[in-house]
């Protein structure tokens, strides 16, 4: 199990000590051109989570290449590399110029920010453009927030991502306490925080039984015992994302506590922890191929061609 | 090394509607005067960016106003109890100023009582709604104390460094009246180290993020 940051949820080059206590750093979302993001106020406290809706700023793809991506590769330890777009076109463009470059592990797929007008119609057209361009292992970050997020999981699969990294924000309104206006300039946000963990779970649970996939989970990790939860509903990997920003020493606080869960639970490593809340329902793992086979793909899986 | 420490209450005294919060030092350093940390709120799941409003030896002090759940549960706190401390964050006020002038308004007064201290106490203007509030004005040395209708623009001399915080019309109206002020912003925080690009204020004409660039920043 690797413990990483969830895209968007830390600057390596602002806090580099925070990123070398992670197993790899997730880039901010990287897109073509260069964005401003959305006007303030960003972000906002609810009951259970944050919104945010910060709007895919980054510096762009070619100063990203040409900056940033040197200065991370001095970090020495793995980038994955979150691509962003409003096109194929976009993505395979980002694609194109981040694969090529031996600094980068992993690209992962923004399928699904919520904060920005403009989404992907179409998760397998895009995951097999990209894998036409690159060589580079490929995770699709997919939303929960989709009608049928097996269908999405499995058109990834089938046209050709590595693995999966469940799951992104969701929408999320916070109005006000005295003016009774939206507290964010652009009205609804990202929901993140404690509010995710059961929808993060719920994704994990689903993609697990659906695909072969690798998935990472992220989703209101806050602690080891929530570390622990997503692996047994069949993460290989975990994120932490909205922790970080209360706790900078988040990460490896959270693997201390992950150790100290499987000790009490008897269970070896994390790595032995991954599907075991599948055991039950299915009695064996095994079952994860034929409920695969089994399930015919419909329509809605978006699969090219 | 950011790290949050864990520190205890060791007093907390009401100042007008604002709560003068203080909390043991022990390692953490204070900082330079307008620099912020990120305070935990009891029960929140953010923390909130607080100057810090006073060093005493062996003591951090931040003035809090209530006026949201964070605030209000920061206030709540007792002593004995525990806060987690992270900072000092951010960049603070270049003392480095030949005739300096603190100027403040409302909760802005916040970081002035320790910039005072650093300056050696020169003059000051703080603008306040009520007398309520404007008994944080005991906090600073030498201060001349101005309450709406009035404003500090009013009551600001010519010639000076001044140094600022308040709220961003009272920003804005010192910036037209000095163009060297050194101003310090406000805006609302998750992380405080750039983590979360929430805060943004525009800076030279670009969305930046003010725990990177400021929270003081050069009124030109």
């Amino acid at each position: 199990m690797r413990l990483l940051n969830a895209s968007g949820c830390l600057d390596a080059l602002a806090a580099p000590e925070v990123a070398r206590t992670l197993d790899a750093y997730v880039t901010k979302t990287v897109t073509p051109l260069p964005r401003e993001g959305n006007a303030p106020v960003r972000i906002a406290e609810t009951e259970l989570g944050m919104l945010n809706a910060i709007g895919l700023a980054n510096p762009g793809v070619d100063a990203f290449v040409g900056d940033h991506l040197p200065r991370l590769a001095e970090l020495g330890m793995p980038l994955w590399v979150s691509v962003g777009g409003f096109s194929v076109e976009d993505y395979v463009h980002v694609a194109e110029r981040v694969g090529s470059r031996d600094e980068v592990e992993t690209l992962e797929l923004n399928l699904s920010c919520p904060n920005v007008d403009e989404v992907p119609e179409n998760v397998g057209e895009v995951v097999a453009a990209v894998r036409a361009v690159t060589g580079k292992p490929i995770y699709a970050k997919l939303s929960a927030a989709v009608p049928d997020l097996g269908a999405t999981a499995r058109a990834a699969e089938a046209a050709g991502a590595d693995g999966l990294s469940l799951v992104n924000t969701v929408k999320g309104l916070a109005l006000d306490e005295r003016t009774l206006q939206p507290v964010l300039a652009r009205g609804a946000g990202g929901l993140s925080g404690p509010a995710l963990r059961p929808i993060a779970m719920a994704a994990v649970h689903t993609c697990f039984r659906e695909t072969r996939l690798p998935i990472v989970g992220m989703g209101g990790v806050a602690r080891g015992r929530h570390a622990l939860e997503l692996l047994a509903a069949g993460a290989g990997d975990v994120a932490i994302g909205t922790a970080l920003f209360s706790d900078p020493a988040a990460a490896r606080r959270i693997r201390g506590e992950l150790e100290a869960e499987l000790a009490a639970l008897g269970i070896v490593s994390a790595d032995n922890a991954v599907g075991l809340a599948h055991r039950s329902a299915d009695s064996t793992l095994d079952q994860r191929s034929r409920l695969l086979l089994e399930k015919p793909l419909h329509m809605g899986a978006n699969l090219p061609g | 090394m950011l790290r949050r420490e864990r520190r205890s209450v060791v007093a907390t005294e009401a100042i007008g509607p604002y709560t003068l919060l203080r909390v043991e030092r022990g390692t953490v350093d204070p900082g330079r005067p307008g620099q912020f940390f990120m305070l935990e709120a009891p029960g929140r799941l953010l923390p909130r960016p607080m100057s810090l409003a006073l060093a005493p030896p062996g003591e951090l002090a931040f003035l809090i106003d209530p006026i949201g759940p964070g605030t209000r549960a920061l206030c709540t706190l007792a002593p004995g109890d525990e806060v987690g401390v992270l900072g000092p964050l951010g960049n603070g006020f270049d003392l480095d100023v030949e005739r300096p002038l603190l100027v403040g308004g409302g909760i802005g007064v916040a970081p002035l009582p320790y910039l005072s201290e650093r300056l050696g106490g020169p003059p000051a203007v703080l603008g306040f709604r009520t007398s309520w509030h404007a008994e944080a004005a005991e906090l600073v040395p030498n201060a001349e104390v101005v309450l709406e209708p009035t404003y500090v623009t009013e009551a600001m001399p010519a010639g000076r460094d001044v140094l600022a915080c308040g709220p961003e019309p009272m920003l804005e109206a010192v910036r037209r009246l000095a163009p060297t002020a050194q101003l310090a912003w406000e805006a609302p925080m998750a992380c405080g180290y750039g983590a979360c690009y929430g805060c943004v204020v525009e800076i030279d004409g670009e969305l930046k993020r003010l725990c990177m660039e400021g929270p003081v920043l050069a009124a030109a």
